[in-house]
Order: C-alpha cells, then sequence, then structure tokens
C-alpha cells in the first residue's frame, strides 16, 4: 500500500500531540509494509527557499532514538517538508493576532511551546485560511508531480483537508480524513465556522474518516451530519520518548496533586480548583500544582484565592522540556478533568512516571485505560473523592501504579496501524 | 436409580450507597435502600414468584417425586422480609411439602471460612438457626459461599455438625475422575462431599440462552450420565432473571422436572437423601480451595489482588472491637460487609469480558468498588471504637 498523508507536523519540530500520533502511526504502518510519503509546512525559519523539499527520513532527527537505525523506517517513508507556516493549536483568531504583532516589529515571545517555535517570516498569507488555501495550491503540485506513486491520501486534521481534498480531485485516489480534534474540543460550543466548514467539507469529500476515539466518533456523526457508516475509530497508541533519568528532589514531604495542560475551558481546571478545596476541608498534608497557562488563569487564580486555598494551591506556569518530567516525578495524583478530550495523551506519560491518575470519563483515552479511576468532569464530589481515596488508601494507589505503568506499554500503534491498512484495503478494492 | 439433584442458590447482598469521603464521621448509613429495593423486588417478580409457583405445583402434581435443595442467605432473607415479604411466604410453602431442604451456610455469604474460623462458625450456626425459624427446618448439609471448599474447611464444617458438603466438582482436582459419585473429605472421612456436575448445571445456567436445550435433550443427557447422581447447582436468578421467561425457561424446566418426575430410570433427591443412599467412592484431596467461580475454579473472583486483600484484611482486624459492640446497628452492617460481593466488585480479572461480574455489579470499575468500601470502611471503624 502506498500512501501520500498530509500532516502538519512531523519530527524533528514536533511539540503537540499530532507530530507524535503522526510518527508513531507511520513507523507502525511502515513496519506494516506501507510505503508513505509525508507532507509537512516547515515554517521554522529555515532560510531555505526551495518550493519543496523531499526528504529521507534518515534526515529526520528524532526526540524517540534514532530513526537511520530503523531500516524499514528508512526504506518505506518519506518526508516532504513545504515552506508554510501553518501553526497548530492556533486558532484563525490568534493567528491573526500574533501576525500582526510580528508585523508591527515586535519579537513574538509566549510560554507556549505550540506557539513558540514558529519563527514568523511576514512572507506567507497574512491570514491562516490563505495559508490553508496555499497548503492546498501545493497538494495539487505534489499530487500531480507523484502520479501513480500512491494509492490512497490520508489527511490529518482540518488544516490539511484541502490539500487532501485538492490531491484526491487531481489524482482520483481515495481520501482518508483523520479527526485528531474537533472544532467543538478546541472551543466549547462557540465553535469557528470557517474551521467548522473546513472540517465539514474534508469529511464529506473523504471515503472514510477516522476519528480516535468513539467519543470523537459521535460528535463527527451528531454534529457534523457525517455518515456513520464512513467513519470508524482508531484509538491512537503511546510511544514514549527514551526515560532520560532526571533527578527528582522533593522538598517537602506533603502529597502532591498535579493539574498539567492548558488552562482553558475544555481542560477542566476549574473542576480540578473546586475539588481541591474539598479535599483540602479533611486533608492537611497535601498541596494542589496548576501546571500551565491559558486564558482562564487569571480566573482560576482568584477563584483559588476566594477559596482561601492559596497556601495550598500552587501555580507553576507554563512548563517545558524536562520540567515536565521532573513535575510529573513528583507528582502522587495526576489529573485530567477535560470537559473535552478528543484522545488526551498526558495522562500516559504520567502514568508511565508512575503516577495514578483520574481522567474525565469525557476524555477519549478513557475508553481505552482500565488502570486509571475515571469520573465526569462535572462530577466534583467523584474527583475529591478519587483525590482522597488515592491519598488515604496507599494499596490504591500502590495498585493502579503498578497496574498502570504496565498497561501503559501495551498501549502500541500497530492496532491503529493495521484498523488503518485494512480501511484502506476496503477503499483500493472498491 | 439415579439420583438427580437440583439445588438453588438465593443470594442478595445489602449493596452499598455512593458514601464520599465528605460523609465520613458524619454519615452512619451506608447502603442504598433505593437500589436493593427495586432489585429484591425486580427479581422477585422475574424469579422467586413464577419459579416458586412451579415448584410448587410440580411437587404437589408429582407426589413426592419432585425434591430440591435451597441455600437462602440471611442478607437476602432480610431484604425479602422488608420488599416482598409474600416471596417468604412461598418459600414456607415449598418447606411444607416435606420435599424442600434447606441447607446450611454463612448468614451474610461471607468469605469467613478463609479469614476467621470463629466468625465463621458463628455465621454457620446463626444462619442455622434462621432456617429453622423461619421455615421449620433443621439444615443438615452444608454449602460455602460460592461453594468454596478445601480440606481445611471441610474438616470445620464437621466439628459445627454437618457432614455432608456441597462443592464444585473441579477439574483440575477431580482429573479422570467423574463428578456424579460422592466422595469424601480427605482428613474427616465422614463427610460426604456432593459435587457439582459443572457441564450440565452451566448447560442451563449459562448456555441456556445460546444453546436453547430440549428438555426431551436434557433429559436424555441426565440418562446418559454415569454414575450415582447428577447434580445440578445453579443460582436460583438463573430463572426468570439471568435469563428471561419469553427464552423458554420456565417452560423448560417444568418439562425437565415433570419428565424425571415420571421416569423410571431418575430419582430426584435432595442432598441429604443422596448422601444418606449412597456411598462415598474415594477420598477427594482439595489442598487449595476451590470454588464455582469463572473458569479458574478458585478464589480469585474475591481475593487475590491487593485491593480485595487489603480490604478483606483490614475489615477481619475489627474482630475483637466488634465482639464488645453491643449495637444492633453496628452488628448488622457487620455482617453487611462480609458479604463477598463486595470484594468480588473489586476483581480487576476481567477488564476485557467482566459480563458475569458485571451482573447487579453498581459499580463502573473495581476501583469505584474499592474506594467506595473503604469510606464506608473508614466510617465503620470510627464508630466501633467509639
Amino acid at each position: 500500500m502506498r500512501v501520500l498523508m498530509f500532516g502538519w507536523e512531523f519530527p524533528p519540530h514536533i511539540a503537540g500531540g499530532l507530530g507524535t500520533a503522526c510518527y508513531g502511526l507511520t513507523k507502525s504502518m511502515a513496519a506494516q509494509g506501507c510505503e508513505i510519503i509525508f507532507v509537512v509546512p516547515k515554517a521554522h525559519g529555515d532560510e531555505d527557499q526551495s518550493f519543496i523539499k523531499v526528504a529521507n527520513a534518515s534526515d529526520v532527527e528524532v526526540a524517540y532514538g534514532h530513526v537511520i537505525e530503523d531500516k524499514v523506517m528508512m526504506e518505506k517513508l518519506k518526508v516532504i517538508q513545504i515552506n508554510s507556516n501553518l501553526v497548530p493549536y492556533l486558532s484563525p483568531e490568534e493567528y491573526a493576532t500574533e501576525t500582526t504583532k510580528f508585523k508591527e516589529g515586535h519579537q513574538f515571545i509566549t510560554h507556549d511551546v505550540w506557539k513558540e517555535r514558529y519563527a514568523f517570516s511576514g512572507k506567507y498569507g497574512a491570514n491562516l485560511m490563505e495559508e490553508v488555501a496555499r497548503y492546498a495550491v501545493v497538494a495539487t503540485q505534489i499530487a500531480k508531480e507523484l502520479e501513480g506513486q500512491f494509492d490512497v491520501i490520508h489527511a490529518h486534521d482540518w488544516l490539511t483537508y484541502y490539500a487532501g481534498v485538492a490531491a484526491k480531485e487531481i489524482s482520483g485516489k481515495p481520501l482518508v480524513v483523520h479527526m485528531h480534534a474537533t472544532e467543538f474540543d478546541r472551543s466549547g460550543e462557540n465553535v469557528n465556522t470557517v474551521v467548522y466548514d473546513i472540517e465539514r467539507e474534508g469529511m464529506m469529500a473523504a471515503d472514510r474518516v477516522c476519528a480516535v476515539s468513539n467519543l470523537t466518533r459521535q460528535i463527527v456523526i451528531d454534529k457534523y451530519g457525517i455518515d456513520e457508516h464512513k467513519v470508524h475509530t482508531v484509538h491512537n497508541g503511546v510511544m514514549f520518548k527514551p526515560s532520560d533519568e532526571t533527578e527528582i528532589e522533593r522538598h517537602i514531604d506533603d502529597k502532591i496533586v498535579t493539574f498539567l495542560g492548558r488552562i482553558t475551558y475544555q481542560k477542566g481546571p476549574e473542576y480540578f480548583v473546586e475539588a481541591a478545596a474539598k479535599v483540602l476541608e479533611k486533608v492537611d498534608n497535601v498541596r494542589f500544582v496548576m501546571a500551565g497557562s491559558g486564558d482562564m488563569l487569571n480566573k482560576i487564580i482568584l477563584r483559588v484565592a476566594k477559596l482561601g486555598i492559596s497556601d495550598r494551591f500552587h501555580f507553576t506556569g507554563f512548563l517545558k522540556g524536562d520540567d515536565v518530567q521532573k513535575m510529573f516525578g513528583i507528582s502522587d495524583i495526576y489529573i485530567m478533568p477535560s470537559v473535552s478530550e478528543p484522545f488526551g495523551i498526558s495522562p500516559l506519560e504520567a502514568m508511565r512516571s508512575g503516577v495514578p491518575v483520574i481522567i474525565s470519563k469525557q476524555s477519549g483515552v478513557a475508553e481505552v485505560l482500565h488502570n486509571a479511576i475515571k469520573v465526569d468532569y462535572w462530577d466534583v464530589d467523584a474527583l475529591s473523592n478519587a483525590i482522597f481515596s488515592l491519598l488515604e488508601y496507599p494499596t490504591l494507589s500502590n495498585f493502579i501504579k503498578e497496574k498502570g505503568s504496565d498497561e501503559v506499554a501495551t498501549l502500541k500503534w500497530d492496532n491503529a496501524a493495521s484498523t488503518i491498512i485494512n480501511i484502506y484495503k476496503s477503499l483500493t478494492s472498491e | 436409580m439415579k439420583h438427580i439433584c437440583f439445588y438453588f442458590q438465593v443470594h442478595q447482598p445489602y449493596r452499598l450507597k455512593k458514601y464520599r469521603f465528605f460523609n465520613i464521621g458524619k454519615d452512619h448509613f451506608y447502603f442504598d435502600d433505593y437500589l436493593n429495593r427495586i432489585i429484591v423486588e425486580r427479581i422477585a417478580e422475574n424469579c422467586y414468584r413464577p419459579m416458586n409457583a412451579l415448584l410448587l405445583d410440580a411437587i404437589n402434581n408429582n407426589k413426592g417425586q419432585v425434591k430440591v435443595a435451597f441455600s437462602i442467605t440471611g442478607t437476602v432473607i432480610e431484604q425479602l422480609k422488608l420488599y416482598a415479604p409474600d416471596v417468604i411466604e412461598s418459600f414456607k410453602a415449598l418447606a411444607d411439602t416435606g420435599c424442600v431442604e434447606f441447607m446450611a451456610e454463612t448468614y451474610a455469604h461471607s468469605l469467613a471460612s478463609l479469614k476467621d474460623n470463629d466468625e465463621f462458625k458463628k455465621q454457620v450456626d446463626r444462619h442455622a438457626k434462621l432456617m429453622e425459624e423461619t421455615f421449620g427446618y433443621k439444615p443438615a448439609t452444608f454449602r460455602n459461599t460460592e461453594l468454596i471448599y478445601s480440606d481445611q474447611i471441610g474438616a470445620e464444617v464437621d466439628e459445627l455438625g454437618y457432614q455432608t458438603i456441597l462443592t464444585e466438582g473441579t477439574k483440575h482436582i477431580l482429573g479422570w475422575k467423574s463428578p456424579n459419585y460422592i466422595y469424601s473429605n480427605s482428613i474427616k472421612h465422614r463427610v460426604k462431599l456432593l459435587l457439582r456436575n459443572y457441564k450440565l448445571s452451566d448447560d442451563i445456567s449459562f448456555r441456556f440462552n445460546t444453546n436453547k436445550p430440549s428438555p426431551d435433550h436434557f433429559f436424555t443427557q441426565l440418562l446418559d450420565e454415569e454414575g450415582d447422581t447428577v447434580n445440578l447447582f445453579m443460582d436460583y436468578e438463573t430463572f426468570g432473571e439471568h435469563i428471561n421467561a419469553s427464552e423458554g425457561i420456565f417452560d423448560f424446566m417444568k418439562a425437565l422436572i415433570y419428565k424425571i418426575a415420571q421416569s423410571e430410570y431418575l430419582k430426584m433427591s435432595t442432598p441429604r437423601e443422596v448422601a444418606l443412599a449412597c456411598q462415598s467412592v474415594a477420598l477427594l484431596t482439595v489442598p487449595h480451595p476451590i470454588s464455582w467461580a469463572d473458569e479458574e475454579r478458585d478464589l480469585t473472583a474475591w481475593l487475590g489482588n491487593e485491593l480485595q486483600d487489603d480490604a478483606i484484611s483490614k475489615l477481619y482486624e475489627l474482630k475483637d472491637a466488634v465482639l464488645e459492640q453491643k449495637n444492633q446497628g453496628l452488628l448488622h452492617v457487620w455482617d453487611a460487609l462480609q458479604t463477598s460481593d463486595h470484594f468480588y466488585y473489586m476483581c480487576t480479572k476481567w477488564f476485557a469480558d467482566g459480563d458475569v461480574h458485571k451482573y447487579f455489579n453498581p459499580y463502573d470499575s473495581p476501583y469505584e468498588a474499592f474506594m467506595n468500601y473503604m469510606n464506608v470502611f473508614s466510617d465503620f471503624a470510627r464508630e466501633l471504637k467509639k
């Protein structure tokens, strides 16, 4: 099977869940015999003016060990990088603001890693939609040049959907689009209708839609009106960086309960705060840490102060690199109370570090994980009860710690890869 | 004539309500009365009433040829008294026919036989007393919670005055031997063991829906079985609750019972009668406890993972405090918390196919079961020590 795949991040410049996911997925697909041409925008300030750069997988240095050691991957995977500043995790509005800021000559500084790594050259389109359209033009070009070299097209997330559709129109090959998140997960009910429309058009034009969880699949069917027969759930796998034995230093004896993520509506930070207040009424040797930044931070700080728990509730700001590992290292409980989480990889990272996790039932990862405590995100009583139990009953936390780290080791990408290959097969034999 | 021995287990636990840590220290009522009530009422309607009526009719119409045995736990009797007292009356009516045996077990359907000898004896005595009071029947046969049995348990039961015990015809214990004979306890040779024929029992209780055996076919299988007795042991809730009436389970049982009653070759008998009529053919050595649960037929449904072991050990650590206790309410909680179901809910063996374990299970996960149980336990322990 030969696949033309469109993404928007890939090693070495991966930061978010999507790059990791694409890497894990393509690696397993290559191992199962797929040949993949991976097209990815490249906008990290390189001065390379060539329109398209084709790189061998061996040129791509990875955070997960060197690809060069992986012969299969070297033979089966090609990466095409396009100069573009498509930015994941930025809404069109944010894109406009940041671009304007840059043009005004201010150095763009943020502590959000999603944004930070992109240098804005100003050479490209003034708004994100133009970039999406431009990516589609490039895709058309690529599809033409690579005619006869692929059997199926696979596009990851909405930024690449126009590209996928354009490639399909040029080549007549079937299109699979992959929903790693929906606009409803990103924005709650106040969706950006332009993004929604692109997602919907992409899925309508696609022959099959992959959703990263049943939860996402249901949103796709209910809120986008996509025919349920063409929407398949393909649960993500997980792949970890080899752990680099970071020295963990604990300076306090208190137990630490951690929230780590963007402090935005869909991550449910306020439920974490309310639960903390309830636990602190009963337990005194515990501290709560909220790591991350986001548009709800100020509101959360005010709420913490109002509840009178500021002495036990700490903010770290945005954590990156080793600090994330350190945070997991000193945590006794990790909580992901997301209101809406298409999949959610961070609890798996916590479990791998031997931290018991509590996750919301409204997360895709809850569909595949057994050794986590699951609560409804709004059920503050259940959440605080789970925190209390993990703190008070060491048998429970030890058990879940042990079973959890065993379990994450079994969540491989191979299953996802074979499901997807079967989807391709059903399309190419039609 | 070959004996056909039907025995039915009747049990419902007191399910705990959602008990959060905020409740600890101020709320001392632990049970989900509403849930327990609707479940008991539903099972009474689906199973106990129609099946008791069916058996009573069959007994009356077949002049002493229809015999069955029951083991009814203290916790279900207490709840039936509250929510469906007519069911107690219908069991009494069955008792009055003289064709029904009531067996002894632990009052609270507990795992005391594995954890605490004194408590075990006490519970068996209390249950026997309850059988006498309620049904005017003095039990002569013992069956332990979930047919849990070992050489050691058998010997202890002998001391309690029971020389007939029911257990599972576990393959890994029997090997080539047949469950259709009587065996003896390897320590106390006078103790007779009746072993469950799991193949034919499960053809009814687990495979009825898929295989739809006909009464004629099942009857022929009974005829074909070699041995002195075929022991068909199952949960009473099989009839009408686990297997819906619309599947034809009642018609099947009725036809089967009538056929056996009228047969020249088969004879329905109670465990007590089988034990009297048949000689033991060999000693059975069971060094490690067995049960009738799951594929493994061992204790791992209730004990074995750290959550289960911790919860039950902590519970039995309270025994001394309980002994000093006079408060009836707290003694009742002590019973209810020992019921094996609570530990069953904490089982992590079947994350994948927890079908059987999900039945009547109020929790979404074993972790929730453990958290809730331990919260209740914490408050109970505080109350006891007051």
